[in-house]
């Protein structure tokens, strides 16, 4: 019996793992994909917000900003990329710029700190591509970007490397009460019992929350829409420009990311599917519309590709974090600023427990900290020469357009939690993300994938299930 | 590390001009291959018909590389394979790794660019839809059909007809595989004419032009398409839209020049060809730097392809030995349907073979080049095709009686002389 059981590897279940770890917990995850990151931090924003939107005393406002607080040295322990590079709201109206002034005063007040509304002159001298028609902004210098997936996949393995365990392919379909804590099911009949559950299951938390009748809230996905350019368009803006909110969130933003590309979106569709992040033509055109408003020179023929993600969109307008039967947590309708407060939320998590009786003995040899997966790529010359020394596949390119070497790749899938197929590989090392979005080194991945799983060629897959590379062999 | 010439790239182009700077005199020189293996993307076309201008004869691609790996072998030209090219500097210094040597450098006396092109991938077309498993690019498909012995689909929807995705109809048909429609966006075909006959009409595959895939379907495994016509505009047009079951989507979209050393280098490029502007010598505008094959401009015919690389072989000899082309510099400009040229400047020290692609499908048109309004060259030409590359041969006499420093290589309409 384990003291904690998660249900879901997202980037708030891995971030609460980690944290129920350190506090010398035995846990376990619960994913029902084949890969952690998989549901809304595979595709969002990558945003950490300085935590001027959310409504004063609301839960989000308090994690936001602490989330924001938390992010750098959380990103740091992690080896994750992140940014401070600041964020932009941009008014194009009298009433807009009224807006701006409303968002100004809700920061201070959630106690974000060096808020500022520029001119329009001040805001072309820092960022010489603002759209024509934007008359002011409002700058926050706390804004910034990070890698969700990476956050996620480095929190889920910091945790494994300390001693938590990983469970793939588990779909909880039953919760039951024991006498000393929950026996939880899984689809294919696999069972696990835990003193603790968590419920951090996205899209699902709602109907995971039902089976232990620990709740009636209901999420329902809503569906954002991005575009992602080259990284030769990374420097089109300096900083994420946002446009003012509305009830439907916060609009179309425009920013770099941290691997130095531009991304574009979302848009906000309600939907009924929690499946479904197809994207759609009218969505696609909606995004170059309205990123064209907010900056001038966008290079739309430098697009590499376009994706869907979906948000967690709760029906209490608030992120809901409790504990209404006993040691049974929600950490459901995690929305924007999610990502933000994901550290935040661990540690609110932990505070939780702590309120309700629990007492924790903090791991004493617990490591805070994980080698980056970019470590060969930012070194030197001379380290990379003693890297190779030991291990010569870090000097054998696979992949040519990220410049991923096979070393990296073996990496992916022997550290915790391993790649198990492309997506997973990509996801950990940038390898198909380029240029030519895995022409050339797919079929050099799948061997890779092949030889270090042990599995035939012909059943490497792109992402889980029926995802299947090839059918089978030639004639 | 020293070496009078780094060859960058160990296909057809690069073993051409390694032959030819050999023979030339070059002695201190070194080809640098990323893949296991010399011969490029050759190694994966086994389909024949490569080498007719060339050698006469109809080779598969294996052949065909093999003829120059015979030489590079018998010359004793060193290579390096599995050798990735990190970065050129404007000093030609050259930074690669590979597993013996890690990351190492090399001053080069001069470079010659052979780095090929690639595919145009889906994320460019930015296609609405899911994002499952079974969309390739036709030459990823056809690594892991001729290379690697799997099959990626057993029903096909192929987009673009450039020669790739023609070739791959055929060839997934001969694996078994059902191809169901070859969809051009364009009215017209970008492939070569005869690989439209052998590959496609020879099988019964329809070529549905100036039609469009508009949207994915398919959750963990690609399941269908939904393709459209388009309209002039080629925006595609609601009331045509079909759904087609398939397991696999072949993109042939499109082939772009892979540049990212030239450009890092900051060497100038052309925006029509995304390859360096050169002279007829293959020169780019970093003395001592040259570029031939697709890296320069994508070709049709590899047969092309090692002639250009043998050019820009010569020249960088010529360069280490210390002797500069010497005449009037010209400049080309492309016009009137004439989408590029190559070169784009001309030294003026003797006889230029210009190639060049048009922009649509011309018929009965004549290709005429003028130093300024003086007619220098006209040819009639019955049809040409963006898919099918042209030259024009101007003798050393023609290009020293050029008088105003630039000639302009355009169409015109015979009846009407425009």
């Amino acid at each position: 019996m384990k003291d904690a059981l998660i249900i879901g590897a997202g980037v708030v279940g891995g971030l609460i793992a980690r944290e129920l770890t350190r506090q010398g917990l035995s846990v376990t995850i619960l994913e029902k994909m084949p890969d952690v990151a998989m549901g809304a931090t595979r595709a969002n924003s990558a945003i950490v917000h300085a935590g001027f939107d959310a409504k004063e005393g609301s839960l989000k406002a308090r994690l936001n900003v602490r989330g924001s607080e938390m992010m750098e040295k959380t990103a740091e322990e992690l080896g994750v990329r992140y940014r401070r590079c600041g964020s932009l709201v941009v008014a194009f109206s009298e009433e807009e710029e009224e807006t701006l002034r409303t968002l100004l005063s809700r920061g201070e007040r959630n106690g974000v700190k060096g808020l500022k509304i520029l001119s329009r002159a001040e805001l072309l001298a820092m960022e010489p591509n603002i759209g024509d028609g934007v008359t002011a902004a409002l700058y926050a210098p706390s804004g910034a970007i990070v890698c969700p997936y990476e956050l996620c996949i480095a929190a889920v393995g910091c945790a494994m490397d300390n001693g938590a365990e990983l469970h793939r392919n588990f779909e909880v379909t039953a919760i039951e009460k024991t006498t000393d804590g929950y026996r939880l099911t899984s689809s294919s009949g696999e069972s696990v019992t835990g003193r603790l559950v968590i419920n951090c299951a996205g899209a699902y938390s709602d109907e995971v929350a039902k089976m232990a009748g620990a709740g009636t809230f209901t999420v329902h996905p809503r569906k954002g829409e991005y575009l992602l350019l080259d990284r030769e368009c990374g420097d089109t803006v300096g900083r994420t420009i946002f446009r003012c909110p509305s009830k439907m969130g916060k609009g179309i933003l425009v920013t770099p990311t941290v691997d130095g590309n531009l991304l574009l979106g979302p848009t906000a569709e309600d939907i009924g599917d929690k499946e479904d992040t197809a994207t759609n033509a009218a969505g696609l055109v909606a995004v170059r519309r309205l990123a064209t408003e907010q900056v001038r020179g966008i290079d739309f023929r430098k697009i590499i590709t376009s994706f869907s993600g979906l948000r967690s969109v709760g029906s209490t307008g608030d992120f809901i974090i409790d504990m209404p039967i006993p040691d049974f947590v929600n950490v459901a309708a995690i929305e924007s600023p999610g990502l933000t407060s994901a550290p935040a939320i661990a540690e609110y998590v932990t505070e939780l427990l702590e309120k309700a009786g629990w007492h924790f003995t903090p791991k004493e040899d617990f490591n805070p900290r994980r080698t980056p997966s970019h470590a060969f790529r930012d070194a030197t010359i001379e380290e990379k020469n003693r890297m190779i020394a030991t291990r010569p596949d870090y000097a054998h390119i696979v992949c040519r357009c990220e410049t991923v070497s096979e070393g990296e790749i073996v990496d992916a899938i022997r550290r915790n939690p391993g790649a198990v197929d492309i997506d997973g590989v990509k996801r950990r090392t940038r390898a198909t993300m380029g240029r030519c979005q895995g022409g050339f080194c797919t079929p050099y991945i799948a061997e890779i994938l092949s030889r270090e799983l042990g599995i035939p060629y012909e059943e490497v897959t792109k992402s889980g299930g029926a995802s299947r590379l090839n059918v089978g062999r030639t004639k | 590390m020293k070496k009078d010439l780094v060859i960058i790239g160990g296909g057809p182009a690069g073993m051409a001009a390694a032959v030819a700077a050999y023979r030339a005199g070059v002695r201190d020189l070194l080809i640098l291959e990323r893949e296991e293996k010399l011969g490029g993307i050759l190694t994966q076309c086994i389909h024949n018909g490569f080498g007719l201008h060339r050698f006469g004869e109809e080779l598969t691609g294996p052949e065909y590389a093999w003829r120059y790996e015979k030489e590079v072998a018998e010359l004793n030209i060193p290579y390096l394979t599995e050798t990735t090219v990190i970065s050129l500097a404007p000093d030609k210094t050259v930074t690669a790794m590979n597993r013996t040597l890690g990351v190492f450098t090399i001053e080069a006396g001069t470079v010659i660019l052979a780095m090929g092109c690639r595919e145009r991938p889906k994320g460019a077309l930015n296609i609405p839809g899911t994002r499952p498993a079974g969309i390739y690019t036709a030459g990823t498909a056809q690594k892991f059909v001729n290379r690697k012995g799997y099959l990626p689909g057993r029903e096909v929807v192929i987009l673009g007809s450039g020669d790739i995705g023609l070739i791959m109809a055929r060839r997934m048909t001969l694996e078994g595989a059902k191809v169901k429609a070859v969809c051009e966006l364009l009215p017209y075909s970008g492939g070569l004419a005869r690989n439209i006959e052998q590959c496609l009409n020879d099988f019964g595959i329809p070529l549905r032009l100036s039609t469009t895939v508009v949207e994915i379907h398919g959750k963990d495994r690609l399941e269908g398409v939904t393709v459209a016509a388009v309209d002039e505009e080629r925006r595609p047009i609601e009331s045509t839209r079909e759904y087609i079951p398939c397991d696999t989507l072949l993109l042939s979209c499109g082939l772009i020049p892979e540049n990212e050393l030239t450009r890092g280098a900051g060497i100038a490029m052309d925006a029509v060809t995304g390859g360096a502007v050169t002279d007829e010598e293959r020169e780019t505008d970093l003395p001592g730097v040259f570029a031939a094959g697709n890296v320069l401009h994508v070709h049709d015919l590899v047969d092309y392809v090692s002639e250009e690389a043998e050019i820009a072989g010569r020249a960088a000899a010529r360069y280490l030995a210390g002797h500069r082309p010497e005449g009037k510099p010209i400049t080309v400009r492309a016009e009137g349907g004439v989408r590029y040229t190559v070169p784009r400047r001309i030294t003026g020290h003797g006889a230029v073979k210009i190639f060049f692609r048009v922009g649509d499908v011309y018929r009965d048109r004549e290709i005429a080049v003028f130093d300024g309004d003086r007619l220098l060259y006209s040819r009639k030409t019955k049809k040409l095709a963006p898919g099918e590359m042209e030259t024009v041969a101007l003798s050393a006499e023609k290009i020293a009686s050029v008088e105003s420093g630039e000639i302009r290589v355009t169409l015109r309409d015979p009846k009407n002389n425009k």
